[in-house]
């Protein structure tokens, strides 16, 4: 738990240009319906001092971000007909020409104790130039080397697709062990490949639905620690954990912030019919926001705040509707046919992403934010609860299989419906929420 | 009937007993320390003022239809006999579960499980239960009787059970 806190503590990023660069056209435009993956060469880091089998390692784990988007492949060290030896020496443009490498990524590890310096170049081959500002210096502890080779695939990717970056980010999740009938939950995070998994909690009471706060250093759950479902805050670096709302006889769940961290909305449940209510955090202060015999639950916020998608059976089957962040009766959006869960809103705000479940089979989705151009992602027995990645063009959620040894899973989609692949975990795995790009 | 099969039944109904301990959850459930159950031992269950009898002879659980909270009238033969169960032993509290099968959201089905409690809770309180010996609490799907992916394994899921306390109140 200290590696953790000192984890996402970490201050020590300093970033620097490094050399003006020319202007590049190098890109890549994701949201088109059908991608050539890019070819890249990403040169072996070149060690410039102690770095030992980082620099090795950093470079690995740049590729593995940039191909695990689907929208590059790399074109192997094996292939590679020059050699960088040194990080400022002039790059041989012909020779990765030759290899078809579009974009070539430089880049060197220095290592000083426990202190590690990685800086970086990448290129536009074909147009011979660095590409616009790709070209920084990351500095900080070893044990946070795997988030200086994400924030280095950030830049990368975000100089040429144009997108933000989603790779130095971290995934809370429910890591579940058990039987089917007996399922034991705690809490988890991790990286959002799947590495340095820390727990947050033991297994002694069901957990569900974490998500993070804003800034990612608070975290928002259901718990019955208490014997009966509570919303529950934990501080992510003392993992101290409070219940929000304690109402003899209520219920509460489904909590997620709002987009300043201020307010917390969530289903409160009284006498069996579920309402949505907001919660002021530091006040305490309760308000109620939807006021209907039916069930009103899964809230989520617009990014600016002025908004809230939220799902209802009001219409007799479950539907998602959106409704001022002020409360009252929302309109409803979804239209296609089957039922509608867990909307979340992108925090780009193009978007929302949804279950749907129709005809046998549960789907992921997104559709505008008036409900047009519905759009099914996956489909499987049971896919549910996608969450963001903080660049609003990836999707993780929960799949999981059918019958008696029935186990979950974590897995990732792009909203284009490309690139849908298994986060390996430890064990079985539901319920994942991604955090805000890390500092 | 022989011995070894007396025998036999006699292990059956403790097996049946001790999947109907309030515990089974664990301290997840509302077994937990907190969570007011008394988790010793059911009693006699030829005893009529046991939660074991209660829980085999009266009938612990009611079953709902897809999406429903609507009690069936099955469920209200079962219900008007707990009722009147409750009221002859006032030494006793109960916390009533709500479940879900798996088809749908997490979230949509904690709704659904408190919908269902609570129609169980009202049709109690309606035949002169006090209502401070009730409770109500849903599991949603997260604690599933049986595991299939079956609407034979869903119809047993999507149920109620009104879990006994030593007790007046809750």
């Amino acid at each position: 738990m200290k590696k953790l806190a000192r984890l996402l503590a970490l201050a020590l990023w300093g970033a620097m240009a490094a050399v003006t660069p020319a202007s590049a056209e190098l890109n890549l435009t994701i949201d088109s319906p059908t991608v050539e993956p890019m070819p890249i060469a990403v040169a072996p880091f070149v060690d410039e001092g102690g770095a030992g089998d980082y620099a090795a390692e950093i470079g690995r784990l740049v590729v593995a971000d940039l191909v695990g988007t689907g929208l590059f492949y790399e074109i192997p060290a094996e292939a590679h007909i020059s050699r960088i030896s040194a990080f400022d020496s002039p790059v041989a443009f012909a020779d990765w020409k030759a290899i078809n490498a579009q974009a070539l990524v430089v880049g060197a590890v220095s290592v000083s104790g426990n202190q590690i310096t990685v800086k970086f170049r990448a290129f536009d081959v074909f147009s011979e130039v660095q590409v616009d500002g790709a070209a920084l210096q990351f500095a900080g502890t070893t044990d946070g080397w795997r988030r200086m080779a994400h924030k280095v695939a950030d830049v990368i990717y975000s100089k040429i697709t144009g997108e933000g970056g989603y790779f130095d980010s971290r995934v809370v999740f429910v890591a579940e062990s058990g039987p089917k009938n007996a399922r034991l939950k705690r809490l988890a995070v991790m990286d959002y490949d799947g590495a340095n998994v820390a727990y947050l909690t033991d297994s002694a009471a069901i957990v569900i639905a974490p998500r993070f706060s804003p800034t990612g250093d608070r975290i928002l759950y259901t718990s019955y620690e208490s014997g009966f479902p509570r919303i529950t805050l934990m501080d992510v670096g003392s993992l101290e954990r409070r219940s929000l709302d304690e109402q003899e006889g209520t219920m509460t769940f489904a909590p997620r912030f709002s987009p300043d961290g201020g307010t917390v909305v969530f289903s409160l449940e009284r006498g069996g019919n579920t309402d949505i209510y907001a919660l002021a955090v530091s006040s305490g202060q309760l308000t109620q926001l939807t006021n209907a015999p039916s069930i009103e639950t899964a809230p989520s916020f617009s990014p600016d705040g002025s908004q809230i998608v939220f799902e209802s059976d009001r219409s007799g089957t479950p539907q998602i509707y959106v409704m001022p962040a002020s409360g009252g009766e929302g309109t409803r959006i979804s239209a296609g046919k089957g039922r509608y869960g867990t909307p979340v809103w992108s925090p780009r705000g193009d978007y929302i992403a949804f279950t749907k479940q129709n005809e046998g089979r549960f789907h992921i989705g997104v559709m505008r934010t008036d409900g047009a151009e519905e759009r099914l992602l996956t489909a499987s027995f049971l896919d549910e609860g996608p969450t963001w990645a903080p660049n609003g063009r990836v999707l993780m959620f929960t799949r999981e299989t059918s019958g008696a040894g029935g186990q979950t899973s974590l897995w990732s989609v792009d909203i284009t419906g490309r690139n849908l692949k298994q986060i390996v975990t430890e064990g079985p795995s539901s319920d994942p929420a991604w955090s805000p790009l890390l500092p | 009937m022989t011995i070894a099969a007396k025998s036999l039944l006699l292990i059956a109904a403790l097996a049946l007993s001790a999947c109907n301990n309030p515990d089974r959850y664990g301290a997840g459930g509302a077994g937990g320390a907190d969570g007011g159950i008394d988790t010793t031992g059911l009693g006699d269950p030829s005893n009529p003022t046991s939660i074991a009898y209660f829980n085999q002879t009266v009938g612990d659980r009611v079953l709902f239809e897809v999406d429903q909270s609507t009690l069936t009238p099955e469920a209200r033969t079962v219900l008007l006999a707990q009722a009147q169960w409750l009221l002859t032993n006032g030494g006793y509290a109960a916390i009533i579960e709500g479940h879900a099968d798996e088809q749908g959201t997490r979230e949509y089905n904690l709704a659904l499980g408190a919908r269902r409690a609570a129609a169980v809770q009202n049709f109690l309180i309606s035949q002169g239960v006090p209502a401070n010996r009730l409770r109500t609490i849903s599991y949603g799907k997260e604690r599933p009787l049986e595991v299939c992916s079956e609407e034979a394994c869903y119809a047993k899921n999507r149920r109620s059970v009104t879990v006994l306390s030593a007790g007046a109140g809750v």
